[in-house]
């Protein structure tokens, strides 16, 4: 199997994976950390085209999107923390009100 | 077989068995080191494919930064809620069927398309030009023709601060 078709295949995987983690798990954060499992298999593509293409465009690419999930950790975790200390839990089972 | 491929084979079941981890650990804490675990591998592979700078970001960004912060939270709130007792929610079965179909359909996807050889590459790449993953050559291109990508994430990550703190005060005035 070539190198590249073997990682594009380990990035399915993991972003599945990660799909399955948040369809199914039930803590709160537990989710957040499979969404983060789903972005590293998109970013695993995007590096292994960058490398087979061998542009660097891919790279500075990859190195925004990691600004952009600091970011995003850093805004979603304050709002899990107002959650738990509302509901005294991290069960999203508990947060079922936010359904609208 | 070279020693390369099979330290890429090695990293990419590394990190393919933390991912399994993460579905089948109970406490948070341990699904945070199995995702570690699948990062620090991810970086290994970025390192063999010679994108050094990414591995290195990687290492840095994600498991010094994000998951260190993950790690804290979790210590930080040692809750003894159902989800720490039951994993899983009630739509196990739909929602693992559902992502077979999408892993299925990417994967028809990847498997269909034809990936470009040296050939079809080098007729796309300006002449002479070949791209090194160094430091010096990133870092030269990032700051010399994505410079105003490079001041727009410092917005971003302003705006991100900013909403962190109204999102903490927020909830600060309504429990006072």
């Amino acid at each position: 199997m070539d190198r590249t078709q073997l990682l594009l295949a380990l990035s399915v995987t993991l972003f599945s994976l990660g799909f399955v983690g948040v369809m199914v798990r039930r803590n709160a954060l537990v989710m957040l950390m499979c969404l983060e499992l789903m972005l590293n298999g998109v970013i695993l593509s995007l590096v292994t085209f960058a490398a087979h293409t061998g542009t660097l465009a891919g790279a500075v690419l990859v190195f925004l999107v990691f600004v952009v999930a600091a970011a995003e950790i850093a805004i979603a975790i304050p709002i899990v923390l107002l959650l738990s200390r509302q509901k005294r839990s991290l069960d999203v089972g508990a947060y079922s009100e936010l359904k609208g | 077989m070279n020693l390369e491929s099979l330290v890429l084979y090695f990293f990419a079941a590394a990190a393919l068995a933390g991912g399994v981890l993460m579905l089948v650990a109970r406490h948070p804490m341990r699904v945070a080191l199995a995702l570690i675990s699948s990062m620090v591998s991810l970086a290994g592979i970025y390192a063999i494919l010679g994108v050094h700078v990414i591995a290195v970001f990687q290492v840095l960004i994600y498991v010094g930064a994000v998951m260190v912060f993950m790690v804290y939270v979790i210590m930080l709130l040692d809750l003894r809620d159902p989800s720490f007792l039951e994993r899983y929610g009630r739509a196990v079965v739909p929602s693992v069927a559902l992502a077979g179909l999408l892993a299925i359909a990417l994967a028809a996807a990847v498997s269909g398309g034809q990936i470009m050889g040296a050939a079809e590459l080098a007729y796309f790449r300006p002449e002479g030009v070949t791209a090194t993953f160094e430091v010096e050559a990133f870092s030269a291109e990032f700051l010399d023709r994505y410079w105003l990508h490079f001041e727009l994430t410092s917005v971003l990550l302003l705006a991100a601060v900013v909403a962190a703190i109204a999102v903490i005060r927020t909830g600060r005035r309504r429990d006072g």
